[in-house]
């Protein structure tokens, strides 16, 4: 299967296997009007097997999110047909409107213009809690 | 602006500074009598707790301040739907400290990173609850003399238990503790605070069905309520509800020397008759607590540059 490369934009490489829809929901890329591209199971002889997203225009990507969703991911600009940044992700310290919390009793479920903010107590277990009532994050 | 919102927020260093200064208001209340003059202290209580919001506004009349607030959600701005944030702002317009009490996790952490007058935390849902930590932890130092070679067994809803899990957090940090945990299976401590605080620091610990296996080791005993209401079924509850109870009987078998400690109110896990012991310690516990929030408000307020 064949996806044509992309000129200018951003391609969102060695996403694990499967992963790749959730960091589509996550980083909001439905609501893009330039062509994305998920490429689902891309053999990988690293990976075995891998997800790639492809965006053809470049767009400021949330890294906080790709880091949470899979903190071995690569993120590529492309200009002109050529890789002119290579960013490394890592497992961000801080999660903002990411994910929300889902307890009842935390302050956040009453107060709607609260942002959810989460912070990362674990990173071996890759385990964040709410700051408000330090709930962990499933 | 340094706020109190979780018993950790404090250091070691800072918490023996707090007792050490509530010590000496013990020794000399006169000296602070006029500390806090023409300061007020502002009570948010968002749910009712009359035993608490007395305790601050007793500390801070004490100190020689003033007191304004409210007394449950109905009577706030809360009730028009104002956010918590905004009520920090406002009210820090009219206050120097705020006490704030809230049904709800997070509530006066919000409120702290919102007002510009300390906020201290006087309890949110299930979460945290440091001022009765630090009544505690007072207790404990004036009844033992020590925080550090004590047996501190904490007996009944572990589970659920607020003041428990913060009081294990808090002592474990001390040298030679260890902890008695004494509970219905239905109600033992949670894994998350074995795994956290007690495996992470090494603190030794035992868990147990029996108070009275557990009685002639310890130095503390901290009892809390079994509530029906834990329960998924009545006959347990009527099974082990009399378990935990304790009576003049089951303190047979105590050290003389043992303190008997409960955050109040209690129903029925503390019999009348105990309250005759002088091993229970537990109404002084109250006052200990008002002591404590009067070194704590000097303390907030002091950093803040307020007094």
């Amino acid at each position: 299967m064949n996806i044509d490369s992309i000129t200018s934009g951003i391609v969102i490489d060695h996403i694990t296997a499967g992963r790749g829809m959730k960091l589509y929901d996550l980083l909001g890329l439905d609501e893009l009007e330039c062509s994305v591209a998920i490429i689902k199971n891309v053999t990988s002889g690293k990976m075995g097997k891998k997800d790639i997203i492809k965006i053809d225009a470049d767009i400021p990507v949330n890294l906080d999110i790709i880091g949470y969703v899979d903190p071995g991911i690569t993120v590529n600009v492309i200009k002109n047909g050529e890789i002119i940044d290579k960013k490394s992700i890592d497992t961000p310290q801080t999660l903002k409107n990411v994910i929300k919390c889902k307890n009842p009793r935390c302050i956040t479920s009453v107060e709607q213009e609260l942002d959810h903010v989460f912070t990362l107590v674990d990173k071996e277990n890759k385990i964040y809690k709410c700051i408000y009532c330090e709930t962990k994050a499933n | 602006m340094r706020s109190l919102i979780n018993i950790l927020d404090l250091s070691v260093d800072e918490i023996n500074e707090l007792v050490a200064t509530a010590e000496d208001i013990i020794e000399n209340p006169a000296k602070y009598a006029e500390v806090c003059h023409g300061k007020k202290l502002a009570t948010l209580f968002f749910e009712p707790s009359t035993r608490t919001r007395l305790s601050f506004e007793a500390a801070m009349i004490e100190l020689g301040g003033s007191v304004i607030g409210f007394s449950e959600a109905s009577s706030s701005s809360a009730a028009k739907g104002e956010s918590v944030a905004d009520t920090a702002k406002v009210i820090s317009c009219y206050a120097d400290i705020i006490a704030m009490r809230h049904p709800k996790e997070g509530a006066p952490y919000v409120a702290s990173l919102n007002a510009s007058v300390p906020v201290i935390n006087a309890g949110d849902g299930g979460h945290n609850h440091p001022t009765q930590t630090l009544a505690d932890l007072l207790t404990i130092k004036r009844e033992t003399g020590r925080f550090d070679s004590l047996t501190v067994g904490l007996c009944g809803d572990l589970k659920f238990g607020r003041t428990v899990h913060s009081l294990i957090e808090a002592m474990s940090r001390y040298a030679n503790v260890k902890f008695v945990l004494i509970s219905p299976e239905e109600l033992k401590l949670p894994s998350y605070v074995k795994r956290d605080v007690l495996k992470k620091n090494n603190i030794p610990y035992v868990q147990t069905t029996s108070l009275e296996d557990a009685m002639p080791e310890l130095d503390i005993l901290y009892m809390t309520r079994v509530q029906r209401e834990r329960f998924f079924n009545e006959e347990d509850y009527l099974r082990l509800k009399d378990s935990y109870i304790l009576d003049t009987k089951k303190l047979e078998n105590a050290k003389d020397s043992l303190v008997v400690m409960h955050p109040l109110p209690r129903v029925n896990e503390i019999s009348v008759s105990v309250d005759d012991d002088p091993r229970a310690c537990y109404f002084k516990q109250v006052l200990y607590g008002k002591y404590m929030r009067m070194a704590l408000i000097m303390k907030l307020l002091k950093e803040a540059g307020t007094i």
